[in-house]
């Protein structure tokens, strides 16, 4: 983890209201460059809120976000033009779906989906577009002769680390993630935790992992936060509020599963 | 006298039970400990006295109720467990604190070889050269903890219960560590593979580690003890 004085993000008191509703109240936290935090909490508890304003998919009510960008400091990011937020959105940051079909190009080849980000950037050499996918989707375990191939044809867990691929191609320093593994099977499960676990560190990865499954805070996030409600109701570290959980509703949630 | 590498002062352990009628249980009133450079504390104590709890404060999964916990990293700052960030504290834990319990937190697919050559490696970041010393000194500890060579490249999920934990004595002791917590690290292992814990225990106060035990073997235990300390003497009315 590296030593920086200054957070790669900062958020303060960010809410955010569906009518008479109030979805997410009063978050904040700071995030340190290789950090992995996880947000955990039952579904309605806020979470997804929580990462889509954080990522600036949509805009709380209120509340400040700030991204260290590699120029210019801490910059608040909804004070940012839509073209910078769009580039942020592809070069530094990532975004891993729940469902794959959300964050893939579902009709054409892997190998265009991983090079997208990089020709978005502006590169327009095929052969380096076509190595650097080919290197990418070893990296995340799929056969390179699948290259050709639509995300269509592929199972699951392949559309899911492809997704991660097309992501960390242009290798970002924060990564939002959505429940990446619910939906898969266990194996398939351990999988996928194995490379985002392995990735995180070798990249020296930050990233926001929102989850249901305990278990996937314990084997990837260093820190956690656990929402009720749209309240963040106890924060600290990971095997702290899995081990000796202090809000009633932490340790109801803790309860409620075998051995995370 | 040099400062002690670590110190427990008035430090309490109660736990709320919020579903259970806001159950009340008291584990520590007053703990009052001091562990120097090269001294291994053995901890006694009937079970469920929180021998177990004493050093899930001090590695901080426990989050103390009252009192400060202190760790003197030689050559460095001293450091408020109690009062750390959990970035600082995950530094902490990766420099200073080393955690040797008898069970392994699997991790899947990883190889017993890289499992237990991660801490050393993650300090390698990128650097191939740094990894595969890392590498090198994890055949090293295989070696001498007696893993038969043919597993070290499988995934020690369907390891017996003593080889899975002498990876993990080996991935928690490969980096020497400063201040270690020893919590049964010995607990199934056979007669010939406690005798090289309890080596490795020497070692380590030999190289200036302090360090806090729990050993259920009482030879063990008194083959390693600088000094004993019973946990009862840390509540205040039994």
């Amino acid at each position: 983890m590296s030593t920086s004085t200054l957070p790669l993000l900062r958020v303060r008191g960010i809410g955010k209201r569906y009518g008479e509703r109030v979805a997410l109240h009063d978050a904040s936290f700071d995030l340190w460059p290789g950090e992995v935090l996880a947000v955990v909490g039952e579904s309605g508890s806020g979470k997804t809120t929580l990462l889509n304003a954080v990522a600036a998919r949509s805009q709380p009510d209120e509340g400040s976000v700030q991204f260290h960008t590699r120029t210019g400091g801490l910059q608040e990011v909804f004070a940012m033009s839509e073209a910078e937020q769009r580039l942020l959105a592809r070069t530094d940051w990532g975004f891993v779906h729940q469902n794959a079909a959300d964050g893939l190009r579902m009709d054409v080849s892997a190998g265009a989906n991983v090079g997208e980000r990089l020709m978005g950037l502006g590169e327009r050499h095929y052969g380096r577009l076509r190595a650097t996918a080919s290197e990418w989707l070893q990296r995340v375990e799929i056969d390179p002769q699948r290259i050709d191939d639509a995300p269509r044809t592929f199972s699951g867990g392949m559309r899911q680390r492809l997704q991660i691929a097309r992501n960390l191609v242009t290798r970002p320093r924060l990564v939002f993630m959505d429940e990446p593994t619910s939906g898969l099977d266990v194996s398939v499960q351990a999988r996928l935790l194995d490379l985002l676990r392995q990735l995180t560190r070798q990249m020296q990865l930050a990233a926001i992992v929102v989850t249901h499954d305990l278990a996937v805070a314990r084997l990837l996030a260093h820190r956690m936060m656990v929402m009720q409600k749209g309240r963040v109701v106890e924060a600290g570290l990971t095997d702290q509020l899995l081990d000796d959980p202090q809000h009633p509703y932490t340790q109801l949630l803790v309860s409620s599963v075998l051995q995370p | 006298m040099t400062t002690p590498l670590l110190q427990l002062r008035g430090v309490a352990k109660r736990f709320t039970l919020h579903h259970q009628n806001a159950l009340e249980l008291s584990v520590f009133d007053n703990v009052e400990l001091s562990v120097s450079a090269g001294e291994c504390v053995v901890l006694d104590g009937a079970s469920g006295l929180g021998k177990s709890t004493l050093l899930k404060l001090i590695y901080a999964n426990y989050r103390a109720s009252a009192g400060r916990i202190t760790v003197q990293p030689p050559g460095g700052e001293a450091v408020e467990v109690t009062e750390l960030a959990p970035r600082e504290m995950v530094r902490l834990r990766r420099d200073t604190i080393g955690y040797v319990s008898q069970f392994l937190r699997v991790i899947p697919r990883v190889p017993a070889l890289d499992v237990v050559a991660e801490p050393l490696a993650e300090d390698a970041g990128d650097d191939a050269a740094g990894i595969e010393a890392a590498r090198e000194e994890a055949r090293r500890w295989l070696t001498r903890l007696a893993i038969p060579e043919r597993l070290w490249h499988l995934p020690p999920a369907t390891f017996s219960g003593g080889e899975q934990q002498r990876i993990n004595i080996a991935r928690n002791m490969i980096k020497p560590k400063p201040l270690l917590l020893l919590d049964e690290p010995t607990a199934s292992l056979d007669a010939a593979n406690t005798r090289t814990v309890i080596e490795l225990i020497r070692e380590a106060a030999a190289r200036g580690a302090a360090m806090v035990g729990i050993f259920h073997d009482a030879e063990v235990g008194a083959a390693v003890a600088t000094r004993r300390i019973n946990v009862a003497d840390f509540r205040s009315a039994a």
